[in-house]
């Protein structure tokens, strides 16, 4: 059969417009930067001393030695933080004309209308736009971004901070926890269910400009929320760092879903803590698509501390040329007939290296628990790799475990039968692909799931070993 | 000129350098319904694979001409768009692609782009299909044979067939197990093309789809070669008498492709 292989198009979201920022810090991190970004957003003195005290933990970390290569990241290199515009733009009309053009190839006005609830898009560091449907405010939905959240709703905001990823918790959270700026915050109170997403757009547009945003959830007792987060990022000659926290409390009965599809630059490092926990039968869902980025460590929790919680991790991860997905899921099992399914599914080509690496744990309280892991790869050419890193620790033999491990490539016989009804390998291949991540992109949203279709089929472009 | 003409010339095919089949002749024309029999291990599955193209199997010398053009030449995607068609033995199943989209994207295949079949009419169409093979409307919503019963499979091929209208279709084994009931659609889905725009090659092992289907030709296939052709009562004594008469006739003690005869 012709092997085709076409050369990889430049990256599609590679433009970038010309930077309108007001302030940057220089590179490098210092107590004074830190200050510095601190004092810029008029934040409360325990908001400073926890930043302070989260940069000592930083520096006093060492270097994570497993999962990537991290030993070309130089934190001199990065700028820690970037100031678009004066202040925030509360409505469309006050959003500067280059922005808007950087939203626009993005396509987000149409995506809005249709769809989007309410808007909270990060531009660079700070939140510029932001949009919230008045039925939302009407349901009493808190919905910001989270340095408003610290100004406006301070007391909530400092009950639930930090609570589910201390600062020391790894050295990439002490980062962002010293570092951190925008991201979103949302409050569902008690028995109210959101009925449409909530959507936020994130991108890096300045070179060698870390992007360290921090999402806090809280869903009250009975009430649920979907948060879908999606990224692109431009393309840059030198590394780039995302290192974000994402704190999500889901309390007695309630259900939250947070969806991310990154599609970061091949350049960017993307080092992100996600942790969730669950009181009594409540849900908490993780659907993570990791297309871009050099590499990514990622590991989406859930602490199931209430009877019957349940938690969900559905992955996919796609890793090309010279990247590196280190994906994975992990749940601890707390609490009597708590569940947990991680469905986890990977693509590696013209030598990219996808991992899963998974922790489940049972403790002694975990009576009766459930957990079912399935990881199924799909490997495109003899050049690509994949690993399947399960760890599980039980403390309880009271509880049910099931993995399921499955690695394929494209077969002959497959590609034969679409061939015979008139598709070029090309077509068939990617056939194959878009049904091996089906169950991924029917859980998105209707505009995400397109999104995610163009995307792969733009990834798998020349793929066809 | 009505239908096109496949020509097999000599076809002779190795797989992994094992000779299966030594010198193929046949000829399908528009119209015409060619049925190949044969015992098992006789090459009839090798040649449906062969003039598909299917990559294990490696012609050796001969041509496949289709309206004169040489189908050999053709990648497997080349020969379907040219106007040809193999219904499967065994079809793969594709997990996450629905019967229904992927119907779509063949019928697209062989259109020019920007000249994709509407929507409506596409559904209309597939609907009428449906029903016609008294198959479960449910069926155009799962993923591509995963799950189906070895029916359903049959089934959905010679939906294909009626969706994707080539002009020549090989069927491999289309009626192997098939029930009684599955076998009679099944057939009748082949019948409803028969046209002078339609050739069809039908492979089978028994005589059985012969009685829904009557062929204009037979053939039988031995030692890698067809050694017999003739009108539909050769099928007839096919039947009754099985295939021992042939052997005796030309000599042939085991008719495998194993032997060198």
């Amino acid at each position: 059969m012709a092997k085709n292989m076409p050369e990889m198009e430049e990256y599609k979201y590679g433009f970038h417009d010309k930077d309108v920022s007001v302030f940057r810090s220089g590179k490098g991190l210092t107590p004074e930067i830190v200050k510095e970004i601190s004092r810029m957003k008029e934040e409360p003195q325990w908001m400073l001393d926890y930043r302070l005290k989260a940069l000592e933990h930083f520096y006093s970390r060492p270097m994570p030695q497993w999962g990537g290569d991290l030993s070309e990241l130089n934190f001199d290199e990065i700028v820690y933080y970037v100031k678009p515009s004066e202040r925030q733009g509360k409505t469309w009309d006050e959003v500067p004309d280059e922005i808007k053009q950087t939203f626009d190839k993005l396509g987000i006005p149409e995506a809005e209308q249709k769809y989007l609830a309410g808007v909270s898009a990060q531009y660079e560091s700070e939140v510029v736009y932001h949009s919230l449907k008045e039925d939302l405010e009407e349901m009493g939905i808190v919905f910001k971004d989270t340095d408003t959240a610290l100004k406006e709703n301070e007391e909530l905001f400092k009950e639930y901070f930090g609570k589910v990823i201390p600062a020391t918790d790894n050295k990439f959270a002490a980062l962002n926890s010293a570092v951190w700026s925008g991201g979103s915050f949302i409050y569902v109170p008690k028995g109210v269910k959101a009925t449409t997403p909530l959507q936020a757009y994130f991108r890096i547009n300045s070179e060698n400009m870390g992007q360290f945003e921090r999402t806090l959830i809280i869903v009250d007792e009975g009430a649920s929320v979907h948060y879908v987060e999606g990224c692109t990022a431009p393309v840059y000659t030198t590394n780039s760092l995302h290192s974000a926290v994402v704190e999500i409390f889901v309390k007695k009965d309630g259900y939250c879903r947070y969806t991310t599809i990154q599609n970061w630059a091949n350049n960017v490092y993307n080092l992100v803590t996600k942790r969730a926990t669950c009181d009594a039968n409540a849900t908490m869902e993780w659907i993570d698509g990791n297309i871009g980025s050099k590499l990514t460590m990622k590991y989406p929790a859930v602490l199931l501390r209430g009877e019957g919680a349940r938690g969900n991790t559905l992955s996919i991860a796609i890793a090309g040329k010279g990247q590196l997905q280190d994906a994975g899921a992990k749940m601890h099992h707390l609490a009597p007939n708590t569940s947990s399914t991680i469905v986890s599914k990977s693509i590696s080509k013209q030598g990219g290296k996808v991992s899963y690496r998974g922790m489940v744990h049972f403790g002694r309280k975990a009576d009766g628990a459930r957990s079912n892991i399935e990881c199924d790869t799909l490997i495109m050419d003899n050049e690509s790799t994949s690993d399947t890193i399960p760890y599980n620790e039980v403390y309880n033999n009271n509880i049910s475990l099931e993995h399921e491990a499955k690695v394929s490539k494209v077969s002959e016989e497959q590609l034969f039968y679409l061939m015979s009804r008139g598709l070029t390998e090309e077509e068939a291949t990617e056939m194959i692909v878009m049904g091996f991540i089906e169950p991924f992109t029917k859980e998105l949203p209707m505009e995400y799931a397109v999104e995610m279709n163009r995307l792969i089929k733009f990834e798998m472009e020349g793929s066809i070993g | 000129m009505a239908g096109s003409t496949l020509e097999i010339k000599n076809l002779h095919v190795s797989i992994e350098d094992k000779e299966i089949l030594k010198g193929v002749n046949l000829t399908i024309k528009g119209g015409e319904f060619h049925a190949v029999m044969g015992p098992n291990g006789t090459g009839k599955s090798t040649l449906a694979s062969a003039i598909m193209g299917h990559p294990k199997y490696e012609v050796t010398d001969g041509s496949v001409l289709l309206d004169g053009e040489d189908v050999l030449e053709m990648e497997v995607d080349e020969r379907a768009r040219a106007g040809l068609f193999l219904g499967m033995q065994y079809p793969s199943e594709i997990s996450g692609v629905t019967t229904s989209d992927f119907l779509r994207s063949s019928i697209n295949a062989r259109r020019e782009e920007g000249d994709e079949i509407p929507l409506m009419k596409f559904i209309k169409e597939m609907d009428s299909a449906l029903d016609y093979l008294e198959i479960d409307k449910n069926m155009a919503q799962r993923y591509l044979n995963e799950g189906f019963s070895g029916g359903e499979k049959k089934r959905n091929e010679i939906l294909q067939l009626m969706m994707i209208k080539p002009e020549i279709a090989i069927l491999d084994e289309i009626d192997s197990g098939l029930d009684i009931d599955a076998l009679k659609v099944v057939s009748k889905g082949i019948n409803k093309l028969r046209d002078e725009n339609f050739g069809c090659l039908i492979i089978t092992h028994y005589q059985r789809l012969l009685n829904y289907i009557t062929p204009d030709v037979v053939h039988v296939m031995m030692q890698g070669r067809v050694v017999k052709s003739g009108g539909p009562e050769l099928a007839q004594r096919l039947e009754a008498e099985g295939y021992d008469w042939i052997k005796e006739e030309l000599g042939i003690e085991d008719e495998t492709q194993e032997q060198n005869a």
